[in-house]
């Protein structure tokens, strides 16, 4: 193993394995999310896991079931119980010249590895003039909507977003998870993956068995339409898309669905794109409204596509409340109906 | 007693640390081991920590039935680790804070909380959260080992201001001393020389990962001589000998010698015989076989022998008991099923003072709420 620098970039893994076959699975999105670790295990000797339970038990969500078997104890550890550890020798071993892949079990407990992850991880490459890079994954489960206790339901992007230096992904479908994870781990700069939990076991979709990347940085239309888009990710992609359906049966209202699938670099193309043909937004999100990601996104438009605006920019947004316990999450979340709401008022503005 | 089986489970090897054995009290059969001093508690207080006990068992089991059953969310059971829970409770006195995680819900009962309060937030009531006023202990922890600098910091407070008699007693597991946190708590404990007590309830099992997969030390309680504070083991499945130990220490804590740093790091050596939480399922990491040896030393049992054989507790007593505690559980139960919460509430109690964007996000929910009423939030998110 050679150590790794910002020169040594991406491509070395060996894509070329499957790529011959058009093979599908009809995985889940935690699935997917296995067959990406599987995939690049397979095929690129430098990746390795670490994080708490991911090894004979196989990560509290089964993400990394069985890899431990498949791969040995080297490669897939079982860490002690310490996400600034975790991250931080994540680091080290990714200066070393390997390709971690850390799990922290939920974003909520991601705090003490913040340190780590935006002072050194984020600003290494800057720091050293690009003589250093820190390839490595961050995967976390998050968002809320699974009645999980206190501390396991936020949305918290936003403060990963802020931090120059990193990449935010969020994939909201099986086949963008697989893609996009595997796109971050041959990233040359550190990824922060956010797996969205509520959409974990939700639906099934047919994945390619073979390597493949979703782009980092590619929003991607979810749903065509000329009256209003409404941007948004991960598990709200869902909820959007009722709110879409029903607006059109009842109002004949025509919606456009951009997932943004990467919220750090930001895909200004394609939010422009679809504004400028619409003329109206609705930015849905869990996080909190105030400073979310959605604040950055409505000042993008405001920045590139004023003089197509038609109406005022909507957010439906969680509320600037500590996450609530499972009684209520069902009014804090943003759910169909306050999309639609949200969908209405802007059309009818 | 120690046999070879007990140094292996206890982890300890007897060449290297047989100093360490973990102190002991009753036996596994309940009886008092030769030279041991039983605590100097009233029968009253026996059969009370008795009854502690064995509600924390059917509060567990009654839980875990629940959360089956989908009336409750996910819950950290503590089958095993109930009579530490207990006795360290009742080692401090009412004023005394404690720093309790997810799993201490009889520690926390016996200090002063009502069952109803322990399982409301398992119902999604952030209200379970509320403490009785004159009350101090803290929201359950979360996310590991947070709690161990802020118990240093309130033993610290109490002490600055001249009350260094009310000491703090904080809860964490073995997982907990591989974070930065148990460092930083139990290093300024060291240096600010503070009232605290430190129980690690090190239950052998961090959800899968095992203990000596933890930290390479042989012990936990080793690791309080680089803090320059006291570490003693005793055994966690021994209720009267964690009574005596954590009576000592907070004594300690609150009335040092003059030698002696108040500080001390208890390593209760003890045993998860179920589950991390309901989500968990340890068949897949853990072989039964070493549960079932833990079993044998069960803290329940040992003190129902030690009681029996002392002539404190019989059969009828024991009936009293079972009655209390059922009726006890099942009026909680009903209670805290029938108790709502109101969606204006999220708002409440997030600043002193609501700010005028909240009040607004409240205002414009309440609108949505009577517009098309609640069943319309109660949509499946996916």
């Amino acid at each position: 193993m050679t150590s790794t620098t910002a020169d040594d970039g991406t491509a070395e893994a060996d894509t070329d394995t499957d790529a011959e076959t058009d093979e599908t699975d009809t995985l889940t999105l935690v699935e997917a999310v296995r067959d990406a670790l599987y995939t690049e295990l397979s095929l690129d000797e430098r990746v390795m896991i670490l994080g708490e339970d991911v090894g004979e038990n196989g990560g509290v969500f089964r993400a990394t079931a069985e890899l431990v078997d498949e791969f040995s104890a080297e490669r897939v550890v079982d860490t002690p119980l310490a996400e600034s550890g975790i991250v931080g020798t994540g680091i080290g071993l990714a200066l070393s010249g390997l390709r971690p892949v850390a799990e922290l079990q939920f974003m909520g407990f991601s705090y003490p590895a913040f340190d780590q992850l935006v002072s050194h991880a984020a600003r290494l490459r800057s720091r050293s003039h690009g003589q250093y890079s820190v390839p490595m994954v961050i995967r976390m489960p998050y968002g809320g909507g699974i009645r999980a206790p206190e501390h396991h339901s936020e949305s918290k992007e936003a403060f990963f977003v802020h931090e120059p230096g990193l990449k935010v992904a969020v994939p909201s479908s099986p086949a963008d998870a697989k893609g996009l994870l595997i796109a971050a781990i041959r990233d040359p700069d550190p990824v922060v993956f956010l797996e969205p939990k509520l959409i974990y076991r939700a639906f099934r979709e047919d994945v390619p068995t073979a390597a493949y990347e979703v782009p980092l940085g590619e929003a991607s239309v979810r749903r065509e339409g000329a009256d209003v888009t409404v941007y948004t990710w991960g598990a709200m992609i869902q909820p959007t898309l009722i709110a879409a359906d029903n607006v059109a049966g009842e109002a004949g209202i025509d919606v456009e669905v951009v997932d943004l699938r990467t919220l750090s670099p930001l895909d200004t193309e394609t939010i422009v794109e679809s504004f400028e043909r619409t003329g109206r937004a609705v930015i849905a999100h869990e996080a909190p409204k105030t400073a979310g990601v959605g604040a950055e996104i409505a000042a993008t438009i405001q920045e590139e596509a004023l003089l197509y605006q038609e109406a005022p920019i909507r957010r439906v947004t969680g509320y600037d409340v500590p996450m609530p316990l499972h009684e209520l999450e069902e009014y804090y979340l943003p759910q169909a109906i306050r999309i639609e709401e949200a969908i209405r008022e802007t059309v009818s503005f | 007693m120690s046999t070879q089986n007990d140094a292996e489970q206890y982890g300890h090897s007897a060449t290297t640390y047989g100093d360490d054995k973990p102190i002991r009290i009753l036996d596994t059969d309940g009886t008092v081991l030769p030279d041991a001093e039983v605590p100097d508690l009233s029968a009253d207080e026996l059969v009370s920590m008795y009854e502690d006990i064995k509600l924390a068992r059917r509060f567990d089991q009654r839980a875990i039935s629940l959360q089956r059953q989908g009336r409750i969310a996910t819950y950290a059971p503590m089958t095993g680790q109930e009579g530490a829970q207990v006795a360290t409770s009742y080692a401090l006195d009412d004023q005394d804070w404690l720093f309790p995680t997810y799993r201490e819900h009889a520690a926390k009962y016996v200090h002063g909380m009502e069952l109803e309060s322990l399982l409301k937030p398992l119902c999604g009531h952030r209200d379970g959260y509320a403490i009785p006023d004159g009350v101090p202990i803290m929201p359950e922890y979360i996310p590991i080992a947070t709690q161990i600098p802020q118990a240093t910091g309130m033993a610290w407070g109490n002490r600055l201001q001249g009350n260094p008699e009310r000491a703090a007693l904080c809860h964490f597991g073995d997982g907990a001393t591989s974070e930065g946190d148990f460092h930083e708590g139990l290093n300024f404990a060291g240096v600010f020389d503070v009232p605290v007590v430190f129980v690690c309830n090190n239950n052998q099992w961090a959800i899968s990962v095992p203990r000596d997969h933890q930290t390479a030390s042989e012990t936990i309680a080793q690791k309080a001589a680089a803090y320059g504070i006291e570490g003693i083991r005793v055994d966690g499945l021994d209720p009267l000998a964690m009574y005596s130990v954590t009576s000592a220490a907070l004594q300690k804590a609150k009335n040092p010698a003059e030698d002696d740093r108040r500080p001390t790091l208890i390593e209760s050596v003890q045993y998860r015989y179920g589950a991390h939480t309901t989500a968990d399922d340890p068949s897949a990491y853990r072989d039964e076989d070493e549960a079932n040896a833990w079993r044998e030393k069960d803290p329940l049992d040992r003190l129902q022998n030690y009681l029996t054989a002392t002539d404190i507790l019989d059969d009828e007593l024991e009936a009293e008991i079972d009655d209390r505690i059922e009726s006890r559980l099942t009026d909680a139960v009903e209670t805290v099923e029938n108790a709502t919460t109101d969606p204006d509430s999220m708002f409440d109690h997030v600043y002193a003072e609501l700010p005028d964007r909240l009040r607004n996000q409240r205002d414009r929910l309440r609108a949505l709420r009577e517009k098309y009423g609640d069943d319309a939030f109660s949509e499946v998110l996916e």
